[in-house]
């Protein structure tokens, strides 16, 4: 893909007169790393909504590469590349480690096939790879229903490579972790990234600089500023709404 | 530790092979009944007629259970109009029924039935024509119930209507029907329905033979959709169907299309249930407009919530138990049937919410 894999330019959404998102533009190029930090109700979510086709905005334009994402609904954004984690870490309780991971394989989507699917050697390789990678292989067999909190972010997260997206919006991934599951999941993050793009929506800020990406600000629904995490640390405005109180 | 970790449900295998050996046994031991049946009266072992036809009634019932747990206890989808859908194919096998009649009604008309005689029908509405065969009432008794299922699911799961909005859609359907069929104009017997019947495939339904046949038929249905389900709920599409009922819109940000998957579901599920109604009503020799009474529907999925909802062999002990508890409390306190019925519902979803596979589970686990 050339240019940015992602292009929002003058979004607006608006809920009954209030502006969740007001005239917000925001670029992410292939391959890279983005952290987006503001208050709360700076919009952050309803941004990633916007993306994930579960809002649609009010005006403005959201492409991904070619494709225009305002008429398309979840699934078929989800089809053409775009992965989303969601602040609550939502996973099938009922299925297994492995289960949860199957039903996120890119594979044909529709009921039919669903029917006659049969797991091949290669995904099944897969599979066991992503589990090697979140470090829960040994969990495999258990249902998610059993698993704790950090453990059920990471196979998030492995979901999340298994429909192996050209982007990936990720809300909140730390929150509720202990120090040590920070760590492994930020290491887990700048592992995804690079192959391929990453938006991480993030109020820990010791965790947005260990990712070490450039940053971008929201507040009341639009850009702020936007740099590297010293950048906007110094900028007078994000002090004044943001880090200041 | 991969190797060790892979096969996702080694804890499941003796539980599964107990499973089946039991629906084997519990099959070869329904299907003793119609040799028990044969017996001369006065054999201790002799089953009564009327056991074959109250056991042939709940196989059926089984076979709807079966049908609402599929959609219930694994999309999440409850309905409480599938008896709507049992009663649409047993409105298509009655129609079929109707016509062999031919000569031999009240009123010796060679093509139209009594109720149409009476109420000084001509001819044949177009939509009895093809009914005369067999093949044909069978296929409209899966087509009917299949399409309106597909009508009712397309236009709901598109607009996201779920849970018990949903549920109270599929009620109002099912009340509608009730209305429609009553009104005689519709030329479904109105009132009284279709009754009478004299034979099926050449045989006259009132014989030990024809009531032995048709158990088998149930018995056959029921096993065959016991297969089918347990096949579905094995594949990936069952996970799917997990998954949608544990976090529907996660199934969405993963690329699925819930809407196909549960119309998927929704209309084999009407499907079956037609198939099981079409079955009960030679079984029982009536079908008016009282099988669309909310209340069956209701009442079918208390069966599934007591057997244990969510595991196919559940729904079918379910309907089977709470069946004989009615058959058995009915034959001497009809008034307390509705109050047992809602006190066991309210039991079961605080004591028992996993029913009585529930207290099974419990203790292999």
């Amino acid at each position: 893909m050339t240019g940015p894999v992602l292009y929002l330019d003058g979004v607006s959404v608006i809920f009954d007169g209030f502006r969740a998102l007001n005239n917000l533009s925001l670029v992410v190029d292939a391959g890279e790393l983005r952290a987006v930090i503001g208050p709360n109700g700076a919009g952050k979510t309803t941004m990633m909504d916007v993306i994930t086709g579960k809002t649609r905005p009010t005006a403005g334009t959201v492409r991904f590469g070619d494709h225009d994402l305002t008429r398309m609904d979840e699934a078929r954004i989800a089809n053409l590349g775009i992965g989303r984690k969601f602040q609550k870490p939502t996973v099938f309780d009922a299925l297994t480690v492995f289960e949860n991971l199957e039903l996120a394989l890119k594979a044909p989507r529709d009921p039919l096939s669903c029917l006659r699917w049969q797991l091949a050697g290669t995904a099944r390789k897969r599979i066991e790879g992503v589990m090697e990678e979140i470090g829960l292989a040994a969990r495999a067999g258990d249902p998610a229903a059993i698993l704790s909190h950090g453990q059920r972010q990471w196979l998030e997260i492995g979901m999340l490579l298994m429909q192996d997206p050209d982007l990936l919006l990720v809300d909140e991934p730390v929150a509720g972790m202990t120090d040590q599951e920070t760590e492994h999941t930020a290491a887990l993050l700048r592992r995804i990234a690079g192959r391929r793009s990453v938006v991480v929506v993030e109020h820990d800020l010791e965790f947005v600089r260990a990712l070490g990406s450039k940053v971008t600000v929201l507040h009341e629904g639009t850009l702020l500023s936007e740099g590297s995490i010293d950048t906007v640390q110094n900028d007078p405005r994000v002090i004044e709404v943001y880090l200041g109180r | 530790m991969s190797d060790l970790a892979i096969a996702p449900a080694p804890r499941g295998i003796p539980a599964r092979m107990l499973v089946r050996g039991t629906i084997i046994g519990a099959i070869g031991l329904l299907s003793l009944l119609p040799i028990l049946n044969q017996l001369p009266e006065g054999n201790v072992l002799r089953i009564s007629d009327f056991t074959i036809a109250v056991t042939g009634k709940w196989i059926c019932y089984a076979v709807l259970a079966l049908a609402i747990d599929l959609a219930w206890g694994y999309a999440g989808i409850l309905s409480l109009g599938h008896g709507a859908f049992f009663a649409l194919g047993g409105y298509a096998m009655g129609m079929h029924l109707m016509r062999l009649i031919g000569p031999r009604g009240v009123y010796g008309h060679p093509v139209l039935p009594d109720f149409m005689v009476f109420l000084g029908y001509r001819e044949l509405p177009w939509y009895w024509l093809g009914f005369d065969h067999f093949s044909y009432a069978v296929l409209m008794a899966m087509l009917v119930p299949g399409a309106l299922a597909f009508l009712v699911g397309w236009l709901s799961f598109r607009s996201r209507i779920t849970g018990v909005y949903f549920s109270i859609i599929t009620q109002a359907m099912t009340y509608a029907l009730m209305l429609a069929f009553f009104r005689n104009d519709m030329g479904f017997g109105g009132n009284n329905g279709f009754t009478d019947f004299k034979e099926l495939l050449g045989l006259p339904l009132n014989t030990q033979g024809a009531r032995a046949g048709l158990f088998y038929a149930a018995l056959a249905l029921l096993a065959g959709s016991l297969l089918l389900c347990r096949h579905i709920v094995g594949t990936k599409l069952g996970r799917v169907l997990v998954a949608v009922r544990d976090a529907e819109s996660r199934v969405r940000f993963l690329g699925y299309s819930v809407t196909a998957f549960k119309l998927f579901v929704f209309t084999l599920s009407a499907v079956l249930a037609g198939l099981a109604g079409a079955l009960y009503v030679p079984l029982v020799g009536i079908i008016n407009p009282g099988e669309f009474a909310p209340g069956n529907s209701i009442e079918a999925v208390i069966w599934v919530a007591v057997g244990g909802r969510g595991t196919l062999v559940g729904a079918i002990i379910g309907a089977f138990s709470v069946n004989a508890v009615k058959t058995w409390l009915t034959s001497f306190a009809p008034d307390l049937w509705l109050f047992v019925l809602g006190g066991l519902f309210v039991a079961v979803t605080l004591f028992l919410p996993r029913g009585l596979v529930g207290l099974f589970q419990g203790r292999t686990k």
